[in-house]
């Protein structure tokens, strides 16, 4: 079959890719260069959010600029329940905060969930500029309420004093707390690969193909999507916790239209649709923020003018490179 | 509260939606004729901006700085045409978002490149400084009244515009039948950059006339976008009179929602938390009137019908 | 007379001032093929789309298998056993033909959220897949994505669908566009038994295959049925000639 070797030169390219991310903190620790450890947590981070929006847009076909949303109400989930935890004063009748991590993501995939209900049930109801559109707006209402609401630093957002625990892990260390981000990073993998296989995800990747001939087998893609989107918005949830607990700090900057249009570049970067395309154009995207911010200042006019060339002329991303093209058995 | 407080409120309500509107119609215009999403439209705002406020203290005249403004962001309009844009008429959505969102990246670090980190002031020219008695007292920022007066102008004028003269056909028949204009003869490359460099100046000219209220500075424009899409997916897109209607509905609602709810808060709950608890809400208050009418209209409400 | 399978009463359906569907009244009988001709533009496609679902009618009611449809959408109509083609062949482009066809194996099971077992290990839906695709003599093709499909291929490829659907009823808009002869003859035939396992409404131009397989043709000019009949009535009937047989012969 032609398209076997395609296939199996994406799966090497993934385990490498895979690999790859392992091997150099674990290299940086070796020669005591923990800052190294630091980047390949930051790239482990963005890539398990980017995996998140994936399954909306990559799988789905949803274009949603909203992520950010998401990826903030995480970072604010580990802040706060961290916050109230330190000072010792219950969140809301009674309960306590929390410094467990498992607690704090289970916690946000509970309110990335029940904020993405509504975002979700409203934006599905429309299609293409408006979905965009739609999603973007409402992560601004997110944005802005988070930048006024005074209770939780408003726009000068919430430090982590300590980074919180993971049981039986020491995650105030560079190379544990990046073990902690690579395995979720590996499971967000192996969920979307799982997803993508899956009945649903078959009637997912159909309604982003063709919405009607969805619905003339009888299944209605408004529902299909809204699922994939709440999962989505779950799992850069996740994403968001642990980027608070990297920087040890979260603000309202991590739900800006830029982090959501970040997102998306990511994918882009690395490949739309791909399993390892996250993980690919979050690894581009730090080493350049990383290699340009190192020669100027302006690097981000150089990542655009990257960008634009990768929009325009090289559609298919890192992985459209280095595996050729997709396929979809 | 006095009238006067209220009328004054309105006022800067209306003068947000005008604004709003300058914005909103270059977006929907480029959307309605060429199915373009275009995340770039704040960068032309922030030119405008830029163009008018570097000019004005060169030569010391705003409304020379006005001028520029025009030519600079339609200039910048037109180059972004030619160079970028014409190559994602064909492309999806998506590539539209993603090529967009990389021009913002080139335009603000090149500007912050060419004027520096600091913003820039821009001072309201002489003949518009001062302020005209409001009914019931107070009194009012005669700029502001300007600005207002200028949206309501460029409004009859784009409607002369489109449905009065032979450009306004094109563009009509564009929305309606790419196909049918380029077999009608038009060239229809240098209509859309046309309309895209009509979008961008209004875009600017917004960027110019506000540039005198606030400070001039990179990333002005983003939240004005933000807003103008929430205006013409209210509105509709494509459609220049639900953009009209959208701006002001939207100009409106934050501004007197920002005005009123923690007065109406205060009446409930101690003042000094209903100061910032209704401030918090107010700014989430035009998402709430999008979602509430996306609900019941979900292509807005002067959809073009398809 | 055995009850109708679908019945549709005085359908409605205006664009601005273009009466598309002008109170058409129609019925499908069990067994039959109930086949819907009439010129360009005379509103079959749109009223294929309303008794599917996909346009909501003005007015006027659709019944199937004795249920209102109002109110139901494709989907729904769909999972009842409206099992429909596309005039213009309507397929997930980049899936396989297999996956296409499994797809409403798993839709008819009424199982889309499932989140794990991969589909392409599970028999359950690829075997009674492969066998529909066999039935329409697409097996040779299982693995080609929908999008390299020829033109002929495709339609077949959305009956098949249709068939695994375990539809109670089809709806076929022109199937044999764009077919060879060939194509046609085989489909026409392949049709035929077809109607044993469900009555269809067929639309369709080719009137080779019309004559051969309805039991019953109903004609529509702008939007109004002009005749309905067997064969025989219809080709012998004055005003029919007038409207559309005349032109065409």
């Amino acid at each position: 079959m032609t398209n076997a070797s395609p296939t199996s030169r994406e799966t090497i390219v993934n385990a490498l890719l895979a690999l790859l991310l392992l091997g150099l903190p674990l290299l940086a620790f070796a020669m005591g260069e923990p800052f190294y450890i630091t980047l390949a947590t930051r790239i482990a981070v963005l890539a398990l959010a980017a995996v998140g929006l994936n399954i909306a847009l990559g799988l789905g076909g949803l274009v949603s600029f909203g992520h950010a949303a998401f990826f903030g109400l995480g970072g604010y989930a580990a802040g706060i329940l961290a916050t109230h935890a330190f000072d010792g004063v219950p969140l809301f009748a009674g309960i306590p905060g929390t410094v467990s991590m498992p607690v704090i993501w289970l916690v946000t995939m509970v309110a990335c969930g029940l904020v993405a209900l509504p975002i979700g049930a409203i934006s599905l109801r429309t299609a293409g500029v408006y979905f965009i559109m739609i999603t973007l707006a409402f992560a601004q209402m997110i944005y802005y309420f988070a930048i006024s609401w005074p209770a939780y630093g408003g726009e000068d957002g919430l430090s982590i004093y300590v980074r919180n625990e993971f049981p039986g892990v020491n995650t105030t260390q560079p190379l544990p707390f990046f073990l902690i981000c690579y395995a979720v990073l590996m499971a967000a993998l192996g969920l979307f690969w799982l997803l993508r296989g899956s009945r649903f995800g078959a009637a997912l990747q159909a309604a982003r193909q063709n919405a009607t001939r969805l619905s003339a087998v009888g299944i209605a893609p408004f529902n299909i999507r809204l699922v994939a989107f709440i999962i989505s918005a779950m799992v850069t949830g996740v994403a968001g916790a642990l980027f608070a607990d990297l920087n040890k700090f979260v603000s309202p900057s991590m739900m800006s239209w830029h982090m959501s249009g970040e997102l998306i570049v990511l994918i882009i970067l690395g490949g739309k649709g791909r399993l390892f395309g996250p993980v690919a154009g979050a690894m581009l995207y730090v080493l350049f923020e990383f290699a340009l911010g190192g020669i100027t200042e302006r690097w981000q006019f150089f990542l655009g003018l990257i960008l634009l060339g990768v929009v325009l002329f090289a559609r298919g991303g890192l992985l459209g490179l280095l595996a050729g093209k997709a396929r979809h058995g | 509260m006095s009238i006067a407080l209220l009328i004054e409120q309105l006022l800067n309500g209306l003068q947000l939606g005008v604004m709003l509107f300058l914005m909103a119609a270059g977006l929907t215009l480029i959307f309605g004729v060429m199915g373009l999403i275009n995340l770039a439209h704040g960068s032309l705002y922030m030119v405008g901006a830029f163009a008018c406020a570097a000019v004005a203290a060169a030569t010391g005249s705003f409304w020379i700085g006005l001028v520029a403004s025009l030519i600079a962001a339609a200039a910048a309009g037109a180059i972004m045409e030619v160079t970028v844009i014409r190559r994602l008429y064909e492309r999806d959505h998506l590539d539209q978002v993603l090529a967009t969102f990389a021009l913002i990246l080139i335009f603000s670090e090149g500007t912050r490149w060419l004027f520096g980190s600091f913003p820039l002031y821009l001072d309201i020219p002489p003949l518009l400084q001062g302020a005209v008695p409001l009914p019931g007292g107070g009194q009012y920022q005669l700029y502001r009244l300007a600005i207002i007066g200028v949206g309501i102008v460029v409004a009859i004028g784009l409607y002369f515009l489109i449905s009065r003269t032979r450009l306004g056909m094109r563009i009509r028949a564009g929305e309606a039948d790419r196909e049918m204009i380029a077999a009608l003869g038009v060239d229809i490359r240098t209509l859309y950059t046309v309309v895209f460099a009509l979008g961008a100046a209004l875009a600017g000219l917004a960027g110019a006339l506000v540039g005198a209220l606030q400070s001039v500075q990179v990333g002005m424009g983003e939240p004005a976008l933000i807003l103008a899409f929430v205006v013409i997916v209210i509105g509709g897109i494509g459609s220049i009179k639900g953009a009209l209607f959208g701006a002001i509905l939207v100009g409106v609602v934050d501004t007197m929602g920002r005005f009123l709810l923690p007065k109406a808060l205060a009446l409930m709950i101690p003042a000094a938390q209903a100061g910032p608890i209704g401030a918090a809400l107010a700014s989430m208050l035009i998402y709430v009137v999008m979602a509430l009418i996306l609900a019941f209209r979900p292509s807005g409400l002067f959809a073009a019908q398809s | 007379m055995a009850e109708p399978v679908l019945e549709i009463l005085e359908l409605r359906k205006t664009f601005g001032a273009l009466k598309a569907t002008d109170g058409v009244s129609l019925d499908l009988r069990p067994g039959e093929i109930h086949a819907l001709i009439g010129p360009n533009g005379a509103g079959k496609s749109t009223l294929i789309h309303q008794i599917s679902g996909s346009i909501r009618p003005d007015s006027g009611s659709v019944r199937f298998l004795g249920q209102d449809m109002a109110g139901l959408d494709m989907a729904a109509r769909a999972r009842l056993g409206l099992g429909r083609s596309f005039q213009i062949s309507s397929l997930a482009q980049e899936f396989s033909a297999l996956r296409n066809v499994m797809l409403a194996v798993q839709a008819r099971q009424g199982s889309s959220f499932r989140f794990f077992r991969p589909v392409m290990d599970d028999p359950t839906l690829t075997e009674p897949a492969m066998a529909m695709l066999e039935r329409v003599g697409l097996a040779g093709r299982a693995q080609m994505p929908a999008a390299e499909l020829s033109h002929g291929e495709r339609r077949q490829l959305e009956i098949a669908i249709a068939l695994a659907l375990g539809s109670k009823a089809f709806l076929f808009d022109e199937p044999m566009a764009g077919m060879g002869p060939e194509g046609s003859k085989s489909l026409t035939k392949f049709l035929d038994g077809l109607r044993l396992e469900a009555p269809i409404l067929l639309v369709e131009h080719d009137m080779d295959a019309v004559f051969a397989l309805a039991d019953r043709i109903s004609v529509l000019v702008y939007g109004r049925v002009i005749a309905t009949g067997t064969v025989d009535e219809i080709r012998n009937d004055p005003e029919v000639r007038r409207a559309y047989l005349g032109e065409a012969a």
